[in-house]
């Protein structure tokens, strides 16, 4: 019973429980529900089935849930202009790829350029984002609020208010896949984005410098670390992760459309990394956690689809489990819960 | 000597928005002015066209005084907007006590969000963030399709004009004196907006709200309720939002799902324009009504030139709020040096 009881507080204890607890909860739960959910097939030379699907659709917020956990990490806040941002990369590729007109059926520049275009306008955002956060110290809530009502803005004004088509294979390739290969393409994308920035993080002292600066700012540039710059560095690295994110989004759909590509990712990738077991209130934190995060939250996607719930009912049970988390971190619920308890036991003894 | 330091800081800002509507204005008289942009009407409309924002701004900046945030708002309204035009279409309830229903659910939405804020001292960006996509998928659970409301007292209420025959009427074509004219939604917007100042300026309560926007730990430690302070201004905030909503919907008299998108910001422009500090602490509503004309006057702008997207709007009001909030930090940098 002890034993039991120990085993069980040291399995709840371990930092990745929650998110694969979640993960398991929502796989176990469609296998009841949809028994062909495991099942794999091939059509057309690419691995085909739900849970490819799952795997396929979240590589665009394991993306941002990386650029995401660093900011979270490095400044307590959390940027919200992330799904603007997508849209932004994607109309500014499409723009430059289609060179200006409505639909196009071969690049009107090589495709390079505008891959780094959109990159660099991710960038950019980021940049102004940290700027705001890092230099003048606004709350990151408001400053990266700028930008998520102007930069849907931005992406209509360069597509013209128009969804621009980019009707040529090569751009499909991105978000759909290679021919030969059966894996989708996004999930190597997505695969390539974790792993560089894990090797970074671990290779060079950047990752410790996160957390240091979330755990205590004024400690650290005490210490000699530039917090600022730190804190700078984390809104432009999720800037290039919302970028990236943005063209495969928008290679999915082989068009630009400025007003759903991104569409309330911002409240999945912060969901991501509040399920992942980081704390929204900053300092240490694990990608990995935000990663299979981000695969929880797509699962739960995709089974309220096959449920016939509609995408613009579905932030509804998000919004409920991110309280719900952000509730159970809460150290306030802990002393209130701790407090009920002595109540409760002493009032037991005079009965 | 003395006076003259209190002008710089809090004043200051006050000063420049106000004279920034002032020149917009004048440039849009002299720009328009073939237009009709010197009519009274077109002042009016600023007003007509804003009522919901102003009552809206007001409930935002005295969350903005007390530290806070609420990204809600928007989605707020517009699930107030359905649900009006959802229990008066669908449902055969009467206007009065659907109002009745949206005014309480507002209060409720604001209980739920301030509890969490204020006892369980989660941050206020992500409570409300999760406030506003549960309000907003609300709304679509509701209904997906756009309601529009044909409740003849509602469209009473909307559309029964009130002249103001002392600012002179003028003829039109067909020889009928057109007066210049407010709806109901305007007056009830501005006695809000009279009503939040002197609660924040004359009362126990709104002082209270002042000293813990200023200082947390002063303020508890001079033996404020802190969190009771917190948690009532997010309730009276839910119902200034659902107020709000109903204002909003008194003008479009419709219900749908991407209504009001972007409000949130808005709003917080407007407060930011105002001289609404983000540190908390400092805040005055009748700055938060000159940001919603600043707001009003560039979409008049807009409206008038003809040509620009009204995505302009959005654009413009973010590069203001930006210049503003960059502005304040600069203030709040060069009173450290000193």
């Amino acid at each position: 019973m002890n034993k039991g009881k120990a085993f069980i507080k040291r399995l709840t204890g371990y930092r990745l429980f929650l998110p694969i607890f979640c993960l398991v909860l929502v796989l176990i739960s469609n296998l009841i529900k949809t028994p062909g959910f495991f099942e794999v097939t091939i059509k057309n030379g690419v691995l085909y089935g739900y849970i490819i699907d799952v795997i396929n659709r979240a590589s665009d917020l394991v993306i941002l849930s990386v650029g995401m956990t660093l900011v979270v990490a490095a400044s307590a806040g959390t940027d919200i202009s992330v799904g603007a941002v997508m849209s932004v990369a994607g109309a500014v590729c499409c723009f430059i790829l289609s060179g200006g007109q409505q639909t196009v059926n071969e690049f009107a520049n090589p495709y390079i350029l505008g891959v780094l275009a959109a990159i660099l306008a991710g960038i950019l955002c980021g940049c102004f984002n940290g700027f705001l956060v890092a230099r003048l110290k606004i709350q990151p809530m408001v400053a990266t609020l700028i930008l998520f009502t102007a930069g849907r803005g931005i992406a209509q004004l360069i597509t013209k208010g128009q969804i621009t088509y980019i009707r040529v294979e090569s751009y499909k390739m991105l978000g759909a896949s290679i021919p030969g290969i059966p894996i989708p393409t996004p999930v190597f994308v997505a695969l390539i984005v974790v792993l560089l920035t894990y090797v970074l993080l671990r290779k060079t002292s950047l990752g410790l410098y996160i957390q240091t600066v979330g755990i205590n700012p004024k400690a650290s540039k005490l210490m000699g670390i530039k917090s600022s710059m730190i804190i700078f560095l984390s809104y432009v690295f999720c800037g290039l992760c919302a970028g990236i994110s943005g063209l495969v989004a928008s290679s999915r759909i082989y068009s630009a459309d400025a007003n759903n590509i991104g569409l309330n990712l911002e409240l999945d990738a912060i969901l991501a990394v509040a399920l992942g077991g980081n704390s929204l209130a900053g300092g240490k934190f694990s990608l990995l956690g935000s990663v299979i995060g981000a695969y929880t939250i797509q699962a739960l996607s995709t089974t309220l689809y096959a449920m016939g719930v509609s995408p613009d009912q579905i932030p509804v049970y998000k919004a409920i489990v991110v309280v719900v988390i952000v509730a159970l971190q809460s150290t306030e619920l802990k002393r209130m819960i701790n407090k009920l308890q002595i109540n409760v036991k002493s009032g037991k003894k005079v009965a | 000597m003395k006076k003259r330091e209190k002008l710089d800081g809090k004043v200051f800002l006050l000063i420049i928005t106000i004279l920034l509507f002032l020149v917009m204005y004048a440039a849009g008289l002299i720009i328009f002015n073939s237009k009709g942009f010197a009519k009274p009407q077109v002042f009016l409309n600023l007003f007509i066209s804003n009522a919901g924002l102003i009552v809206i701004a007001a409930g935002m900046t005295m969350v903005m005084i007390t530290g806070g945030i609420d990204i809600s708002v928007g989605s707020v309204v517009a699930m107030t907007c359905m649900m009006l035009a959802w229990m008066m279409e669908n449902k055969g309830i009467g206007a009065v006590t659907a109002l009745l229903i949206v005014l309480i659910m507002g209060i409720v939405f604001g209980l739920v969000q301030g509890f969490f804020i204020a006892y369980l001292k989660l941050q206020p960006f992500i409570v409300t963030l999760a406030g506003m996509f549960f309000a907003r998928g609300m709304t679509a659970i509701i209904s997906q399709e756009m309601i529009s409301i044909k409740n003849e007292m509602f469209l009473k209420w909307a559309k029964s004009k009130i002249n103001l025959t002392f600012l002179g009427g003028a003829v039109n074509k067909k020889g009928v004196i057109n007066y210049p004219f407010i709806y109901p939604s305007v007056i009830i917007a501005l006695v809000t907006l009279i009503g939040i100042f002197i609660l924040l300026k004359f009362t126990k309560f709104g002082r209270t709200i002042y000293a813990v926007g200023g200082n947390e730990q002063s303020a508890l430690m001079m033996g404020l309720n802190v969190r009771r302070t917190k948690l009532l201004v997010y309730v009276i905030n839910g119902f200034l939002c659902s107020l709000g909503g109903f204002l909003f919907a008194l003008n479009t008299c419709a219900g749908f799902v991407e209504q009001a998108k972007g409000f949130e910001m808005e709003a917080i422009a407007s407060a930011v324009i105002g001289g609404t500090l983000l540190t908390g602490g400092v805040g005055n509503v009748f700055g938060s009504l000159f940001g919603v004309l600043i707001k009003g006057t560039i979409e008049t702008f807009i409206t008038f030139q003809g040509t620009l997207s009204s995505w302009w709007t959005k654009i413009t009001i973010a590069a203001l709020l930006a210049f503003f909030i960059i502005l304040q930090s600069l203030f709040a940098k060069a009173k450290e040096k000193q």
